[in-house]
């Protein structure tokens, strides 16, 4: 394989766990509610897959539980968000903090236990000859269904009457629910299946990224995730080159140490930290005369009683 | 989607109340939110819930809790354990409060920490021969200084380049923990320490007296006088109440002249410099070195600290107390087997209940005629 493939390769398998919590970030936003806890949903999403894993070395039934759990923490944050209207940055933070020490506490048991498992990869060896594509030749599954899901995502988003209803209820609730939207399923829905596509992050980042549980692993992916949908426009589309932008700068560290540049690797490690704040300054001073475009009542609860 | 949906956990059922229920639960937005018994009850509810967990592990939380409480308050060993932890979650908790009032969401108390930190240590370093007197005060100015400048580098991408700052502050956390990394493996690696990853231990001079023969020491003033001063500013002075009308009605505020990016970069370099002063005396009065992993936390730890104070700098000498309790306490369950990571679990744990058990105190319970 030459350079350019290499470099593909590292970023699609490097972005893929953020693309699964960017889709999920976007749901929750589109549909009015910040949801911060991505890093905490990210970390119970991969403990929880690696325990069931090792349990019952079953890849089906371990996503399954998983996307049970992290939808658990996902209504938690819906309930306190929605129903009680409380506000969202800090039960986000909520989120994080709790689920950063439930998989601590929950995966002590299984912390630095290799994972045995094999994901299945789709193979088209066809596309072997053809430069650049060849990327594409030897994918795991998961991949692929994340890339299929930004792209079922967008025709949701974009081109269905959901989806419209959606754009609606993040806009102006009132409104929406003046048509018949009700509001409050919506947002609850979206927030729900949000939060398993973020804990389907932390299954990827387990199962195939680095296949062993070690506290803390996500190391700021989930926070990335919540800078990348503003990169992303909140678009599913622009959400996987965002990812897999990212995801090569996160294996780029990686890889330049393997070339002896003389740089500290510790250095070479800020090198997505430092980017996602300089990307996000560079977006904030190219759209500084722009209206914004984030959901117009993003953040704000939803209070029927006050519509007017 | 054209007929409703009755998907509304709380307020369907009690608005509607066709069930002969003679109670309905109301929102009353204007009510504010219930007194002391709200954090209290929420701590009791995390507490309640966390047990559940701890009996999953196949023990009981009532010998887990007796031996935390004696754990953290039971002797005067454990007592001043949990006040040495109480200082720089005080100080971490009373900067991310300030920036709180005005909605800017400062979670990079983890960073400031970890540069003011450096920044004390560099004094040590870089100045070897000054007179011994001078080092505590410039150390303390130096941790302030870096801590601020740490913050200004969260405050500066909000006001100019409208990057939310809750993502800048947590990249930059992640960005001086390996600065942190980098400087005591590299450069700043004590050579006769044995490949330990920490700087050269301090000279008594500088080091804050320790109080009483315990690991007390006099960070403690240093807190309580940051308390006394924040809350005076806070209460009595002009800048005090801009942050209070920012606070409550950003809009009116602007309207009525108040420069919000300058109050933006004016609290997250306060916010940066009380993180910047918690690292310099969490490295002059306890760790006397800068060293790997000088931070447990704090900087998370101190949301929680500020939140269950409600934001208030008085309240948070008591939050910050419970809290430092809970870190020692935790240390002290795990000589029975229990994960240090239960006590992170149960501070998440109550700041949900904190959320949810602010919220329905805001709700009145009405008789229905």
């Amino acid at each position: 394989m030459d350079m350019v493939t290499l470099i593909l390769v590292a970023a699609i398998t490097g972005g893929t766990s953020l693309l699964f919590a960017v889709l999920g970030g976007i749901l929750n936003e589109k549909a009015g509610v910040i949801n911060l806890g991505t890093e905490g949903i990210m970390l119970i999403g991969a403990v929880i897959s690696a325990i069931v894993f090792l349990q019952t070395q079953n890849l089906i039934i371990t996503f399954i539980i998983m996307l049970f759990g992290t939808g658990v923490l996902g209504l938690i944050h819906a309930f306190l968000c929605i129903t009680l209207r409380a506000n969202q940055i800090v039960s986000g933070l909520a989120v994080t903090l709790f689920g950063t020490g439930l998989s601590a506490y929950i995966g002590k048991s299984v912390a630095g236990a290799p994972i045995p498992v094999s994901i299945p990869k789709v193979d088209l060896s066809f596309l072997n000859s053809i430069p650049v594509l060849n990327a594409f030749a030897n994918l795991d599954i998961f991949i692929w269904m994340s890339m299929m899901l930004s792209i079922i995502l967008y025709f949701y988003m974009y081109k269905t009457s959901w989806g419209l209803h959606l754009k609606a209820v993040g806009d102006n609730p009132s409104t929406s629910d003046a048509m018949g939207v009700s509001v409050i399923a919506f947002r609850y829905f979206h927030v729900v299946i949000g939060s398993m596509l973020m804990g389907s992050a932390g299954f990827y980042l387990i199962m195939a990224y680095s296949p062993n549980w070690i506290e803390g692993m996500t190391s700021g992916r989930g926070w990335i995730a919540i800078a990348l949908i503003i990169f992303a426009r909140w678009n599913p589309i622009y959400a996987l080159f965002g990812a897999y932008f990212f995801g090569g700068l996160d294996s780029l560290g990686f890889r330049m140490q393997i070339y002896d540049l003389n740089i500290p690797s510790y250095f070479l490690k800020m090198i997505p930290y430092i980017s996602t704040i300089v990307v996000l300054m560079f977006i904030g001073w190219k759209n500084r005369s722009k209206p914004s475009i984030e959901p117009k009542s993003l953040g704000n609860p939803y209070f029927r009683e006050q519509r007017f | 989607m054209s007929q409703k949906s009755s998907f509304d956990p709380l307020s369907m059922k009690t608005a509607k109340n066709d069930h002969g229920i003679p109670f309905k639960l109301e929102y009353d937005p204007h009510k504010k939110s219930g007194g002391w018994w709200v954090p209290v009850l929420s701590i009791l509810l995390a507490l309640i819930l966390c047990a559940i967990f701890i009996m999953l592990n196949g023990m009981n939380p009532i010998t887990v809790y007796t031996k935390m409480l004696v754990g953290a308050f039971g002797s005067s060993f454990g007592l001043s354990e949990t006040i040495v932890k109480a200082i720089p979650l005080l100080l971490c908790g009373l900067g991310v409060a300030v920036a709180y009032k005005i909605a800017v969401w400062n979670i990079g108390a983890e960073g400031q920490f970890i540069f003011g930190a450096i920044g004390a240590t560099a004094v040590t370093i870089f100045l070897p021969n000054i007179p011994g007197a001078l080092y505590i005060p410039l150390m303390m100015l130096a941790g302030i200084a870096g801590g601020a400048i740490w913050g200004l580098f969260t405050a500066i991408p909000r006001t100019h380049f409208q990057v939310n700052e809750l993502i800048t502050s947590l990249m930059l956390n992640y960005v001086a923990l390996l600065l942190l990394d980098y400087l005591v493996y590299g450069p700043w690696r004590d050579p006769q320490g044995f490949n330990f990853p920490g700087t050269p231990e301090f000279t008594p001079y500088q080091m804050l007296a320790n109080i009483g023969g315990t690991r007390l020491h006099f960070g403690l003033i240093f807190a309580i006088a940051a308390v006394v001063i924040l809350a005076f500013f806070l209460a009595k002075t002009r800048w005090g109440y801009e942050l209070r009308l920012l606070g409550a009605n950003p809009t009116a505020a602007q309207n009525a002249g108040i420069k919000i990016n300058k109050h933006i970069l004016i609290v997250m370099m306060i916010s940066g410099g009380l993180a910047g002063i918690a690292g310099a005396i969490e490295v002059s009065g306890v760790a006397g070195r800068l060293m790997y992993g000088i931070s447990p936390g704090y900087g998370y730890t101190a949301i929680i600290v500020a939140w269950l104070a409600k934001l208030n700098p008085w309240a948070m000498i008591f939050t910050s107390l419970f809290i430092g309790g809970l870190i020692v306490g935790g240390y002290s369950v795990q000589t029975i087997g229990l994960p240090s990571s239960f006590s992170s679990m149960l501070q998440g744990a109550i700041l949900f209940c904190l959320i949810a058990g602010e919220m329905l105190s805001r709700y009145r319970l009405k008789r229905v005629k």
